[in-house]
């Protein structure tokens, strides 16, 4: 059966019952002209343009890439792919794929050879490091390279170069979903696990738009909606999302509110006295802080501050409190709004009094928003030790300078890894002589971005940019490496439930391009790092290689690959971390017996105030968790850094819309997606719409004490006195290439917003600043470029053309039994 | 040696100097007070010591702080150095007030004043996060800050 994906997204149903297996539905999508019988081969990978894992194999014909199919055996997808996998491959043949290494010359970016521009770079290093030492170097990278890359730049950064400035991009998706975790359960790594969308009898959705960042998971609970003994949906989100619409209680509070309104559902909980006492008894500490903290926190307190009718409250309040298995999921609604750490550990806390936690149906999912997110986690490409070992324990410091053979002071460990805002702004200061980005953006990305484009392009800073296209940040750079990409290259990505997928090589890459993980080994070859034997730090020159030396860095940690094995993911249809010899299938669930990794020798952090971020000394930890528990932080609502006013009256909040991913790098050049989606656009509501004498279609400008961007208006129901513009547009594919033209309109989301952090998980906030909405001209005809089947939908139903794809976004869908695979 | 560690260098130097004369001083105002008047005597030999230990430390590097430069202002410092120099003043201020709050909290429990008990309660654990704050930021700035200058 074929469908037309792009106005169908999520596809046909197949229902099932809860505790039933999920059916297999096998999605595929051929090139034009490409008949099934004409693939030479199919390569086993998994998606690449979000957090899903979903399991694929990639077809190829003569040494091209000629589609994708879901598989139906895999634990993830059961063979359903979303219309970024179904499509987004082609973005690899785009033409202008970088094919050469470029330098800067004379101001200009210019091709040259490998050994010219590695010469470069290590000769830069060399001098920083003679010059001003290791704090001089940083490096930041992404959520979407391979493991196997991750660790590797771990290790040389961190051993080699032995700086403690490196993070990752997953600063602005995961960095709050890894701090509540730590905070709660005293270590990383997700408790649920997918399948408990199988098992929950209501799935409470906070900030996490599920329907557009993880379509695949989406459409199982569609399907579990279709089927016997449905789950009721709570939705806690701003915008009339899918999941919106779709739930029992649709919340909408005003941005930078969520811990007030978790504070309330926590109030009642305890008020109605729905607490597994045993659970809290035998497996937390601080109810009492808790209780106390939430005393006052009453639906009506809350209803005022939220702007949501204490009603509202109390229903949301009874559907998580009589949840059998309560299923909780959280995103970007909560880990880049204002008080993010908080309001995300507040859930924690939810499950923790309910007891909801470790069984089938009852857990938590603090996601992901990239494919490989998990995996900078872990792997300490995010700036923290290997393996989740805490950076102020001194015997996991020495346990992992004995993995490295090398001193224990080799490895900084002197203060916090340093997170990427502050690293931006230690390269704007000067002190941070040489950045080194790797597959990422900033200059699209990070917040308030004519601050970004200034400090990248000063002369004092060295930067190095690995990417597949001239991006932004390239256009700036002084250095572009050109790297292959998913299907050119082969890896391991985890996705958000600790689910490992090999992703092996399709095709070769275009002309000069190579692996980032040959990248960072020539680096280190060209470096000569030692161990502290005088042998090489880092021996292996295989992706297989490399596993097997983070199998060793795992070994023994939460998030332990020792029993994976590449001939063994091959075979599996994706493993869970922790697998170990005596337990080779892995493990779906954590803390199904108590929580395992909190105590003060194990733990991966001692925590931190979730308001000020300072940090929780080890013996105040050891006094308040001696036997590691998981720790109840409570939390106070504190008001917004920045709230509307009569210059600025409206909020605004960032985001993504289905169709995209991050900057628009490999979806801007498919022509589904990007006909999908093609230009950036704003939504406001009717009433504020009305009021302002505005209308679909009209062009208008956002404006913020930072800068403004202008695009064309798409009313629509998300709650009164909030704008929301979509993040994931550039310059690359206007006129200007990395900016806004001089003094011309911006058209990036983050020319508007502010420069300010959660204190504890550092994670730029990208959903709490107040903006002005005025009219540059009417619509003239014209509707506003946004998609009309998700958040984005208007107002008044069919009041613009509705979104499709036509013929060249047809797939085939076959829930035949046993599907294709 | 980098300008930022020799500005704080100097800086201790004179601090220990200063506190070592200050526990002497308030050894000698209060003789009669014995626990104050002893180990105050005993501490202050630690400062002097420290400050010895600091200019043997700094001679090694061709650093002179045994001369007769004034103590180095907040001001004077190198830029990088003044947030760092801001961020200890806010400690010590949050320190003087914890130990008011301390006081109150000592003096309500002996006077049986509720009502100032619960004030010093409810805002000395405010006090102590804090100074907390100000020390986790110095702790994470100065390593980029000093070696930097």
């Amino acid at each position: 059966m074929k469908a037309d994906r792009i106005a169908e997204p999520w596809g046909d149903r197949t229902p099932y019952r809860r505790h039933g297996d999920w059916p297999s539905r096998v999605d595929a999508h051929l090139a034009e002209g490409v008949e099934p019988g004409a693939v030479q081969k199919w390569v086993a990978a998994a998606s690449l343009l979000h957090s899903g894992g979903d399991a694929m194999d990639i077809a190829v014909v003569d040494g091209r890439m000629a589609g994708v199919r879901g598989r139906a055996a895999d634990r993830v997808s059961r063979g359903r792919l979303g219309p970024k996998d179904l499509f987004g491959w082609q973005a690899n043949a785009s033409p202008d794929r970088l094919t050469r290494p470029l330098v800067r010359r004379d101001g200009h970016l210019v091709e040259t050879d490998w050994d010219t521009a590695m010469e470069l770079v290590t000769a830069r290093t060399r001098e920083l490091l003679a010059e001003r030492g290791p704090g001089s170097v940083g490096f930041y990278t992404s959520g979407q390279l391979f493991l196997e890359e991750y660790y590797t730049l771990a290790v040389l950064a961190r051993a080699g170069i032995g700086t403690n400035h490196l993070d990752g991009n997953t600063r602005l998706c995961t960095a709050t979903a890894a701090e509540a975790l730590k905070e709660s359960f005293g270590c990383d790594g997700q408790p649920g696990s997918f399948d408990d969308l199988d098992h929950a009898d209501v799935i409470a959705l906070f900030g996490h738009n599920m329907a557009e960042t993880q379509t695949v998971q989406w459409t199982r609970v569609l399907d579990r909606l279709a089927g016997g003994d449905p789950p009721r949906l709570l939705c806690v989100d701003p915008r009339p999302t899918q999941v919106a619409r779709h739930a029992t209680v649709h919340l909408a509070p005003r941005v930078g509110t969520n811990v007030a309104l978790m504070d309330a559902l926590l109030h009642e909980t305890i008020r109605h006295d729905r607490v597994d006492h045993d659970f809290v008894e035998a497996h937390t500490v601080g109810f009492e802080e808790l209780s106390e903290r939430v005393a006052s926190c009453t639906p009506e307190w809350a209803a005022d501050i939220c702007d949501v009718p204490a009603a509202r409250i109390s229903e949301a309040a009874e559907l998580v409190g009589t949840a059998d298995a309560l299923l909780s999921t959280v995103l970007q609604g909560f880990y880049q709004a204002h008080q993010a750490t908080a309001a995300a550990v507040q859930v924690n806390n939810l499950h923790l009094i309910r007891g909801m936690l470790g069984r089938p149906g009852a857990g938590v999912l603090q996601m992901n928003g990239q494919p490989s997110a998990e995996n900078t986690r872990e792997c300490g490409a995010d700036g923290d030790l290997p393996g989740f070992r805490n950076w102020q324990n001194d015997a996991h410091v020495a346990d992992l300078a004995r993995v490295w053979n090398v001193e224990p002071s080799t490895i900084p460990h002197f203060a916090p890894p340093t997170h990427a805002m502050q690293m931006f702004r230690y390269a704007e200061q000067g002190s941070i002589g040489m950045l080194w980005i790797s597959g990422t953006n900033p200059a699209v990305s990070l917040p308030e971005l004519a601050r970004i484009r200034a400090l990248l392009a000063q002369e004092r800073l060295f930067t190095v940019v690995q990417d597949l296209f001239l991006t932004e940040t390239a256009r700036l750079a002084d250095v572009v490496l050109p790297a292959a990409t998913w299907g050119e290259k082969t890896g391991t990505i985890t996705n958000a439930d600790r689910t490992v997928h090999l992703c092996d090589k399709a095709v070769e890459p275009p002309g000069e391009a190579r692996p980032d993980l040959d990248i960072f080994l020539d680096f280190a070859r060209r470096m000569d790092f030692r161990d502290k034997d005088g042998g090489p730090l880092i021996g292996w020159r295989e992706p297989e290689e490399a596993f097997e030396a983070w199998k060793r860095c795992s070994a023994g940690r939460p998030c332990d690959y020792t029993g994976m094995t590449y001939d063994r993911l091959r075979g599996a249809g994706g493993i869970q971390w922790p697998c170990t010899e005596a337990n080779p299938r892995g493990t779906e669930r954590l803390y199904t017996d108590g929580i395992t990794w909190a105590h003060p020798d194990d733990c991966e952090s001692y925590g931190k105030d979730l308001e000020t971020g300072a940090a929780v000394d080890p013996v105040e930890y050891r006094s308040l968790n001696p036997d590691g528990k998981a720790v109840l932080k409570a939390a106070a609502y504190v008001e917004p850094h920045e709230m509307p006013d009569e210059r600025y009256p409206f909020q605004l909040s960032t985001g993504r819309t289905l169709y995209h991913f991050h900057t628009r790098t490999k979806t801007g050049r498919v022509a589904q997606l990007d006909e999908a989606a093609p230009e950036v656009w704003v939504e406001a509501c009717a009433a504020d719409a009305a009021r302002l004498g505005l209308g679909e279609g009209d062009l208008v400008r956002v404006a913020t004490p930072r800068g403004a961007l202008e695009a064309r208006l798409r009313v629509t129901d998300i709650r009164p006195g909030l704008l929301f513009v979509p993040f994931h547009y550039g310059y690359w594919d206007t006129k200007e290439g990395d900016g806004p033209d001089r003094g011309g309109p911006g058209r990036a989301a983050n020319e508007t917003t502010i420069t300010d952090w959660d204190p504890a998980s550092k994670q730029p906030l990208f959903k709490t600043a107040a903006a002005a909405l005025t009219l540059v001209a009417h619509a003239d005809g014209r509707y506003a470029p946004a998609p009309t089947t998700t958040a984005s939908a208007p107002s008044a139903p069919g009041s613009v053309p509705a979104t499709a794809g036509g013929r060249q976004a047809y797939a085939t869908q076959d829930s035949g039994p046993g599907g294709t695979s | 040696m980098k300008d930022g560690i020799a500005h704080t260098l100097r800086a201790l130097h004179h601090g220990e100097r200063r506190l070592a004369r200050d526990l002497v001083a308030v050894s000698e105002r209060h003789a009669g007070e014995h626990e104050v008047h002893h180990v105050a005597t005993d501490l202050a030999a630690w400062s002097r010591e420290h400050a010895g230990r600091l200019a043997e430390f700094a001679a090694a590097d061709g650093l002179r702080l045994d001369d007769d430069r004034p103590e180095p202002l907040a001001g004077e410092a190198p830029e990088g150095l003044l947030l760092l120099y801001d961020l200890r003043a806010l400690h010590l201020a949050a320190t003087e007030n914890s130990l008011h709050w301390e006081m109150l909290a000592q003096a309500a429990q002996a006077t049986r004043d509720e009502r100032l008990l619960e004030l010093a309660s409810a805002c000395h654990p405010q006090t102590l996060r804090q100074m907390r704050w100000t020390d986790t930021l110095i702790k994470q700035l100065s390593p980029q800050v000093l070696a930097s200058l």
